[in-house]
């Protein structure tokens, strides 16, 4: 079974998330900052992170940089789903190792046939 | 006093005044020396012996009449600032060293003008110092009480030796530089001290007669009314005695700037402009104090010695009649320390005056081009050494032959008549570009002569006892010229020698234009601001010169290390290569003033004639060469000051545009943060209504939760965009507020009731403290609003069932402080500085999303600052948050 981890601090956001990917037979962590996703991947590796940007405490980039600094982690893919559509914004998170980046309002069939194929 | 002891006490104090030249000329840079106490000190050397001893042999004999000589400089003091700097200014730029340099330059450098000058200062000085030598010798006299001292034989007379000692000391410390216009410290310093000496010890003889002698002024004045010529002595006689009065006021006036050891030490020494201030009230004052006691003591010497004593001598006479042979000796030393600083300042202007003016530019040019440096150096050294003893022994001579006869005060002032006849030249041609060279020879040849007649010639026939017919003819006696037969001798012969003198200058400068050097220098000197702006630039000249001649002329006064320095300074200071072989009007004058210092300026435009071709110019190109180059400076200046306003401009532009390039990217980010905050919401309603769309069979609970976030993320963003257009619109400026005269009270109430049902959910209590009604200007709907956001953001951060908010208002001062009080979790201390910050949202809300949009501290703060109020958080508050407001009531 796949395990995917969805961190986002939008509530309706991250159980639209869950509730999709838990239909596509998931294992859906969900985490709603930086410092709980951190929490959490201490014990379960994912094969894949959904991970906003703007969030409370730890947001998505310092989130990233941990992930790729861990060796147990570091081959995770990670996807970023934000609100931020600048180019700028878009270049500091591929040079940070992100995999793939979606802009917000996404659609949740897209998303979920491109981590389909990211992952297979 | 035995003479022997007098000589001892004479060479003593001579010794001193040797050591103090000797140190401060070693000392020359130091603040002692250079300050504004020692310049005004050195004016001092105006009272010479005259002052000293003659002063008090005309209020004895005339009364109040012995001011009149003193009342010139205290007039002209206030001119000094503006006449003596404008000339201190030429006289340095031009590098002059003498009275007679400064008259010729101004006359372009006109050598027989210089020359003429020179001796016009001879025939007035010369006497001066033998006045000044007469002085010595008959206070020596009294001193050691023998009768008629002057004795069968010049060696055997103390006068001459004492003559000889000042002379050597005038060659020691006066010719130490060949360049005439470099400062002689030491000289100055011993002078300055002197002054200082004479006016303390006739001070102390004035306090020693008046109050030790006698019981103070009145008692001198009561004595002295009950002669008969009291009432005389005392009122200044009726209009004819109110010209002789004008008239020496004017002489003095003259004599203050143009006696050669005032011009000396006023211009030639001054070495900072800005003593000129202390000068102005300081030089008055000394002269005050050194005639306060005048009167006093003549008074009482009449009293105490009777008619028969010679009145000059009084503060001599007085002590030693009372057997105070110290007091007696004080004021002999006081006396000649005024001689000694006449005579040495006076006899070293002559020195220089007679070998730059004089000797130099008339024998000796030929003799120095042939000449090595070294030698040429030494031999203007020797000229001035040998001029300063002739100067003192032809006085010498004079005083052994004439001046038996004549009063101190009667040489003083046929000398002062003489020296004014210089006036015309020098003052009119300072702010009269038209006066001419013709003008001002023959106006002080025209001048000398009638004051030869009716003040010298009577004086000398009279010494032959000889009087001859002319003077019987009607309105040709030398005394009542025309019949004016009120004025007294030097005042008639001033009046008229002036007035012939002025007229000559003033018609023969109308009827013959000068050169065009004359024009020039006329032009630098009348206009001196203007063109000392041009400097090098200011100067006229049209011809052919090789740099290769200039130099070697240049080298025989300077050496070759010095010329080469010169003209080095020179190219580098003007831009031009160093091998530059043809010289220019600046290098020509640069040149000449180099060697001005050292053999006056009339010989250094010679000698540098001498190896150039001048070409004629007329004075109408003068003029335009003139005119350009002031012109040129000012085109510069405007052009400077045009590229200052264009940077200027550039600048703000640069600041304008960097506020703009800052505002833009303020607004880009909001834009950029409201997108941000749009999308989120929107996020959450179409991921939501896509799973609703495709999962049909999805549980009915589940299904309502889904519609339930969709709704409450509308609504979000509903809040949001009026928030936002809210927001813009108060930033803008474009929302006017609706002020009406509302009472606090009601407005306060109706937030509450609005926000009932919220805080009636949390059962948390909101209480208004204060029921008083305030009117005042506001716009409620806004007030509304302000309250609203402050009070919905207590509840939200209050704990539920425990949470009590409080309002309370009150009046300060004219404004109104409404305070909102929560016990809730109270503002993060680093939140505090952001939390009206637009979108600023604290990181640890409760509630996992934040609830508001982040806009609406911003926005009160808005409305508050559109009340002209102030809205903040009381950071001291610990027990929850505390915010304040604060609007004008008024």
């Amino acid at each position: 079974m796949k395990k995917i981890l969805i961190v986002d601090d939008e509530p309706s956001i991250l159980m639209a998330l869950e509730y999709a990917f838990k239909k596509q037979e998931y294992e859906v962590f969900i985490a709603r900052d930086g410092s709980e996703a951190i929490e959490i991947l201490k014990t379960k590796i994912p094969d894949i992170i959904l991970l906003d940007i703007m969030m409370p405490k730890v947001d998505g980039y310092q989130t990233l940089q941990i992930i790729k600094e861990n060796e147990n982690l570091n081959k995770v893919k990670v996807v970023f789903l934000t609100a931020k559509s600048k180019k700028a914004d878009i270049e500091k998170g591929m040079d940070l190792g992100v995999d793939k980046y979606f802009t917000k309002p996404f659609s949740v069939k897209k998303i979920i046939t491109e981590i389909n194929l990211l992952i297979s | 006093m035995s003479n022997f002891s007098l000589i001892i006490i004479i060479l003593l104090y001579l010794g001193f005044l040797f050591f103090i030249a000797f140190i401060a000329e070693k000392n020359k840079r130091s603040k002692w020396v250079n300050n504004p106490i020692v310049y005004t000190l050195s004016f001092g050397v105006y009272c010479s012996a005259w002052t000293y001893y003659g002063s008090i042999g005309v209020a004895a004999e005339e009364g109040v009449r012995f001011l009149a000589i003193y009342l010139g400089p205290v007039i002209a003091a206030p001119l000094w600032i503006v006449l003596l700097r404008k000339v201190i200014r030429i006289s340095k730029q031009h590098k002059i060293s003498s009275l007679a340099d400064f008259i010729s330059l101004r006359y372009g450098k006109n050598r027989f003008l210089g020359a003429l000058v020179t001796v016009v200062c001879l025939l007035g000085i010369l006497p001066y110092i033998s006045l000044q030598l007469k002085a010595v010798s008959e206070t020596f006299e009294i001193m050691t009480q023998k009768s008629n001292y002057i004795s069968n034989s010049i060696l055997t007379d103390s006068t001459f030796y004492i003559a000889l000692i000042l002379a050597v000391f005038a060659a020691i410390f006066g010719t130490q530089a060949t360049d005439a216009s470099e400062k002689r410290r030491g000289i100055i310093f011993s002078v300055a001290l002197e002054s200082f000496i004479k006016l303390l010890f006739f001070t102390i003889i004035g306090i020693y007669v008046t109050y030790f002698l006698f019981d103070g002024t009145t008692d001198i004045v009561t004595q002295f009314k009950e002669r008969d010529n009291f009432s005389s002595l005392v009122t200044l006689g009726g209009f004819e005695e109110g010209f002789n009065w004008f008239f020496t006021i004017m002489l003095s006036f003259i004599a203050i700037f143009l006696l050669p050891r005032q011009f000396q030490v006023a211009v030639l020494e001054n070495n900072r402009e800005k003593h000129l201030k202390t000068a102005i009230w300081l030089f008055p004052l000394y002269i005050l104090l050194f005639n306060i006691f005048v009167v006093f003591i003549a008074w009482a010497g009449k009293i105490n010695l009777g008619n028969e004593a010679n009145a000059e001598y009084f503060t001599l006479l007085l002590p030693l009649k009372e057997g105070n042979i110290f007091l007696a000796s004080l004021v002999f030393l006081g006396g000649l320390s005024a001689v000694i600083s006449m005579v040495v300042i006076s006899s070293l202007a002559l020195s220089i005056m007679i070998s730059n003016n004089l000797i130099i530019p008339y024998g000796f040019l030929s003799k120095f081009i042939k000449n090595e440096p070294s030698k040429n150096v030494k031999f203007i050294k020797n000229i001035r050494r040998f001029a300063i003893f002739c100067i003192i022994i032809i006085s010498y001579s004079i005083y052994y032959s004439f001046s038996v006869k004549l009063s101190l005060y009667s040489i003083g002032l046929i000398s002062f008549v003489i020296i004014a006849q210089l006036a015309p030249s020098f003052f009119i041609g300072l702010f009269w570009n038209r006066g001419s060279s013709k003008g001002a020879i023959i106006g002080i040849l025209i001048g000398l002569f009638i004051t030869f007649y009716t003040l010298l010639l009577p004086f000398l026939f009279e010494s032959f006892s000889y009087k001859p017919s002319l003077f019987s003819i009607n309105g040709l006696h030398p005394h009542a010229l025309f019949g004016i037969d009120f004025l007294t001798p030097p005042v008639h012969a001033f009046f008229w020698s002036i007035s012939a003198n002025i007229f000559c200058y003033g018609y023969f400068s109308l009827v013959s234009k000068g050169n065009y050097r004359e024009r020039n220098y006329a032009e630098m000197f009348v206009d001196s601001r203007n063109y000392s702006d041009l400097q090098d630039n200011a100067f006229v000249w049209k011809g052919e010169a090789y740099v290769k001649d200039i130099k070697e002329v240049l080298m025989r006064f300077l050496g070759n290390e010095r010329a080469t320095r010169a003209l080095h300074i020179f190219f580098a200071k003007y831009n031009l290569p160093k091998n530059t072989q043809f010289a220019d009007a600046k290098l020509i004058h640069f040149s000449e003033q180099l060697l001005t210092g050292s053999i006056g300026s009339a010989s250094a435009k010679i000698l540098i004639q001498s190896v150039v071709k001048e070409e004629e110019i007329s004075l109408v190109e003068v003029l335009n060469i003139l005119e350009e180059s002031k012109e040129a400076i000012a085109n510069s200046k405007t052009l400077k000051q045009k590229s200052l306003e264009l940077s200027n401009l550039a600048n703000q532009l640069k600041l304008a545009n960097e506020e703009l390039l800052e505002k833009d990217k303020q607004k880009d980010e909001f834009l950029d943060t409201v997108a941000h905050e749009l999308k989120t919401p929107l996020t959450g309603i179409r991921a939501s209504t896509e799973i609703l769309l495709d999962d049909l069979e999805m549980p009915n609970p589940v299904k309502e939760q889904f519609l339930n976030n969709m709704l409450q993320d509308s609504e979000r963003l509903s809040r949001l965009i009026n928030n936002i257009l809210d927001f813009e619109k108060l930033a803008t400026d474009k929302h006017e507020l609706t002020v009406q005269n509302q009472d606090i009270s009601k407005t306060i109430s109706r937030t509450i009731k609005s926000l009932i049902t919220s805080s009636t959910d949390k059962n948390i209590a909101i209480i208004q403290k204060n029921n008083q009604s305030i009117y005042l200007q506001y716009d409620e709907d806004r007030m509304i609003q302000v309250l609203t956001n402050l009070i919905s953001n207590a509840i939200k951060f209050c704990e539920p069932n425990s949470g009590l908010i409080e309002i309370d208002y009150f009046l300060e001062e004219n404004n109104l402080q409404i305070t909102i009080t929560d016990n809730g979790k109270g503002v993060l201390e680093e939140d505090q500085d952001f939390i009206f910050e637009k979108f600023y949202q604290s990181k640890n809300q409760n509630t996992i999303k934040p609830i508001g949009t982040g806009l609406g501290l911003a926005i009160t703060k808005q409305i508050v600052e559109k009340h002209q109020g102030k809205i903040w958080l009381d950071t001291t508050y610990k027990n929850g948050a505390k915010f304040h407001i604060k609007i004008p009531s008024i």
